[in-house]
């Protein structure tokens, strides 16, 4: 048994008397970048959600040799579990600047952090830019590129990532999935990636599993997704 | 003039107990987005204890530290045993505890400390150093005092990593988590605070209006008037607001319509205000996409 | 999930409903009957706070504006009452259309502010109107109609009829509950007819995503200021019923307490419940009775912490409890019912980070 960054086995997940996940298995490896795929409703946020502990679950979520289920939200980012959640989650009445900080909330090295600041900078200008600007006036694509900013702030060992593409232009879309892989390449942090839009993902992942009403329906590496008939008829449109 | 002039300094000095109580109820509300009805209750009961102390001996400014600090104890306590329970449930639930607590207040004040009116001491000597030509030597200390909680709280707020926190904590409580904030925490030394600074508002207006249960009651709706009217996400904004509506106050009684009406008169010229300025005077619009 | 809902259960329930609202009534119309005069008394006035705290509810609970500021509506409205019967000798019963027609007018043009100030805003303009009332009333350049500080005394009317029934006769008092058990019923039934349809849906639409509803083509400033209209109305009609009740009033009667307790009624009862307010009715009046009985030095801090123990228990409110129990009862109910119940995100908190839309 190969022993990944993250574990997760027969994880149920609820929404008050609502069963959304009904015990799903996967993994990802240290390093790596995995996809979650499926259609509306499937439950790939949820997923998203249960490790970070923000709904009812039950089951096992290893992460790093340590259990998920069960701590607080907060217990697990301190884990080094990074979310960046569907709608961006930025805090919208705060300055760029300070969403940054907020990132680094739980890290005690101050230097390194505001070293990390002038990074995210370095990397999104147009976040650079606009520093001491309230977030909520930001477009789409600059309060994404903050949102992920925000959640690397962390140093996290596992980003997670909730539809990135979501609303917004295929430039944009482009170049954050460009630097969502330069993350991955040049700073080692694994991803678990959620996306509606099957190819970008494809493409981006090592893996990916197909959710289907909260069971997995296939899965194995993007290669071998992208090459699948049903898959490309489905959901590439191909 | 000279009374005229008089009556804006006087208007200034309760200006500034409003503010301060306004103030706290800012704190709590950037804390919690609650408004707490129980502020003036528990800050009459604070300033019952600051007496207690006193009348067994203790010098002045130790009294108001310890005060300060079991004030903020409490504070903290209250929040994690009583509200946490109903944190998840419906505003207008929260509501109904803050009604619950302030009852509670009230009547322990009276219950342990009994309901004669008492004369509780200033710390500012009348004929020393602070006395000035428009403002007595009380009036101008608790203007330094209400001056200095104030420039603590903006910088806490403002440059303190904890401070922060606590701002995104209440505005987003998931996004909070999700950055390792302890929320519950936050919240709880929200309330802490805002209960330590409604102490500090009480110890200074108890020698002006005398110490009794029901002290703060008046105090309070003008507390609420000059948050709003200041903006309630805004602390600058709390203080500027209470001491318009202390002058308001004394203008009306005085010039414009005798003092059994000015306090339904302030309020009228205050709701105008604010339908003309829903934000209040120095609140924050903040944009969002829709 | 099954498609068409079940004629026959449907039927079966409504039935149900129907025949346990008679045996509730016909149990009512005995009642008085039962017990002495000082409790008729206070049931008398648990029906007159159901029928405030029911006008209240239609504000706050159905359409989210949450008012503090309903002892006023409540004042004037007895106000009215007691003045044209004192000075207008017009009969008790005659007097309630009146004041619901003057606080519906009076409501209506408070609607107008309403619609610029949301949640806490709105919570101390209403605050504003309830403590302006009784000072305006203790006002002296007004006191030829109002009598000042000392209020009008009102006489109690006699039973146009006597009886003797279970061995008690029918007295003012329980004259009094007959016709005031009257107006509650007619009341709660033109509140159900109201709520139940378009009207209904289109308040809590307006509660819950005003945007949405305005897109819809609900017009929004229309429907916010009726329905401070109505609501003030049927707590004026409440307040002119006290008064006769009561038979006097003062501005003292009207201090912000009641309208504080009002909301308690509201919140206690369930928000958005029309059976919730004879709750809400019932803590309020007996309650503060009961916190005197376990204690003489702090009967309020009693008051306190039974309401405080109450919330823990019931955060939704007796009504929120009930639907809660009967839907997991009926698990899978195929009818589909407007979700009457508030979510418990904020109904009616302004959330600053929004810009201010009402």
């Amino acid at each position: 048994m190969s022993s990944g960054l993250l574990e997760v086995k027969d994880l149920h997940a609820a929404y008050g008397a609502t069963q959304v996940l009904h015990g799903i298995d996967f993994g990802l490896q240290g390093g790596r970048i995995t996809a979650i795929l499926g259609a509306n409703g499937a439950g790939k946020t949820t997923t998203l959600r249960a490790i970070c502990q923000m709904v009812r679950t039950s089951g096992s979520a290893l992460f790093d040799g340590q259990q998920l289920v069960g701590r607080p939200t907060e217990e697990v980012v301190r884990l080094g579990v990074a979310h960046v959640p569907d709608g961006r989650g930025t805090f919208t009445a705060l300055s760029v600047d300070e969403n940054l900080r907020l990132g680094a909330h739980v890290r005690r090295d101050r230097d390194r952090v505001a070293q990390d600041i002038e990074k995210m900078y370095s990397r999104f200008p147009r976040l650079g830019e606009r520093r001491h600007q309230q977030a909520g006036t930001l477009s789409g694509g600059e309060q994404q590129m903050l949102a992920i900013s925000r959640a690397l702030m962390l140093r996290p060992k596992l980003l997670l990532l909730d539809e990135p593409s979501f609303g917004l232009a295929p430039k944009i879309v482009a170049e954050i999935f460009r630097i969502l892989r330069s993350i991955n390449t040049d700073d080692g942090v694994s991803m678990l990636l959620v996306e509606q839009n099957a190819q970008l993902a494809l493409e981006l992942a090592d893996r990916a599993y197909l959710l289907e009403t909260g069971r997995v329906a296939l899965s194995g590496s993007s290669r071998d997704l992208m090459a699948d008939e049903s898959v490309r008829r489905t959901y590439l449109g191909v | 003039m000279d009374a005229f002039l008089h009556q804006i300094f006087s208007g200034l000095a309760n200006g500034c107990i409003y503010g301060s109580i306004a103030l706290a109820l800012v704190m709590i509300y950037q804390a919690t987005h609650h408004l707490n009805f129980a502020q003036g209750e528990m800050a009459t009961f604070s300033t019952f204890i600051a007496w207690a102390l006193i009348q067994k001996g203790l010098p002045y400014w130790v009294a108001f530290s310890v005060t300060f600090g079991i004030s903020f104890a409490a504070g903290l306590v209250i929040q994690r045993v009583i509200l946490r329970p109903v944190e998840k449930a419906p505003v207008l639930t929260n509501v109904n505890v803050f009604i619950g607590l302030l009852l509670i207040f009230n009547a322990c004040s009276g219950w342990f400390f009994d309901h004669t009116v008492k004369a509780f001491p200033s710390p500012f000597a009348q004929e020393g150093l602070l006395k000035t030509q428009f403002f007595s030597a009380h009036e101008f200390g608790s203007f330094l005092v209400m001056l200095t909680v104030l420039l603590a709280l903006y910088a806490f707020f403002r440059f303190t990593p904890i401070g922060l926190a606590m701002r995104a904590a209440a505005q987003n409580p998931e996004s909070a988590r999700l950055v390792g904030i302890r929320v519950s925490w936050m919240l709880a030394v929200g309330w802490g605070l805002a209960a330590a600074i409604g102490a500090v508002a009480g110890m200074m207006v108890a020698p002006v209006v005398f110490l009794d249960p029901n002290m703060m009651s008046g105090i309070l709706l003008y507390g609420f008037a000059a948050a709003l009217l200041g903006g309630v996400d805004n602390p600058w904004g709390a203080v500027i607001g209470g001491l318009i509506v202390g002058v308001l106050e004394n203008l009306l009684g005085a010039y414009v319509i005798g003092t059994e009406l000015k306090l339904t008169v302030a309020l009228v010229l205050i709701v105008g205000t604010l339908t003309l300025m829903p934000a209040g005077l120095f609140g924050k619009h903040v944009v969002t996409r829709v | 999930m099954s498609a068409a809902p079940d004629p026959s259960s449907a039927d079966r329930k409504s039935r149900l409903l129907w025949i346990g609202l008679v045996v509730v009534l016909v149990a009512a119309m005995v009642l008085p009957f039962l017990v002495k005069n000082y409790r008729v008394f206070q049931f008398n006035l648990v029906l007159v706070y159901a029928i405030a705290i029911l006008g209240l509810n239609i504000l706050t609970g159905f359409n989210g504006q949450i008012s503090l500021g309903h002892g006023a509506f409540y004042a004037i409205g007895a106000y009215a009452a007691a003045v044209l019967m004192d000075r207008f000798g017009m009969p008790y019963w005659a007097t309630l259309p009146f004041s619901g027609l003057l606080c519906f007018v009076l409501g209506f043009l408070m609607g107008f502010p309403a619609l610029r100030l949301a949640g806490h805003y709105l919570a101390v303009a209403t605050l504003a109107l309830a403590l302006a009332i009784p000072q305006l009333l203790k006002y002296k350049h007004l006191e030829n109609y109002t009598g000042g500080v000392q209020g009008i005394v009102l006489v109690k009317p006699d039973p146009p009829f006597t009886f003797r029934f279970l061995d008690q006769p029918l007295n003012a008092d329980r004259w009094l509950y007959f016709f005031t058990l009257a107006v509650t019923v007619v009341m709660f039934l033109l509140a159900w007819n109201l709520l139940r349809g378009r009207v209904g849906r289109a308040l809590i639409a307006i509660r819950d995503h005003p945007i949405a509803a305005a897109v819809m083509g609900i017009n929004l400033p229309a429907f916010k200021s009726l329905t401070f209209g109505v609501s003030a109305a049927f707590t004026g009609v409440a307040g002119a019923l006290g008064a006769v009740v009561i038979a006097f009033v003062s501005p003292d009667s009207f201090l912000l307490p009641l309208s504080i307790f009002l909301l308690v009624g509201v919140v206690v009862g369930g928000l958005a419940s029309i059976p919730g307010a004879f709750f809400g009715a019932i803590f309020i009046q007996f309650v503060p009775n009961i916190a005197d009985e376990m204690s003489k030095s702090a009967p309020q801090a009693i008051y306190g912490v039974l309401l405080i123990i109450l919330m823990y228990l019931l955060p939704t409110g007796v009504m929120g409890m009930v639907r809660k129990l009967w839907a997991r009862w009926q698990p899978g109910a195929a009818r589909l019912r407007v979700n009457a119940r508030p979510g418990t995100s904020v109904p009616v908190s302004p959330d600053l980070t929004k810009e201010s839309t009402t």
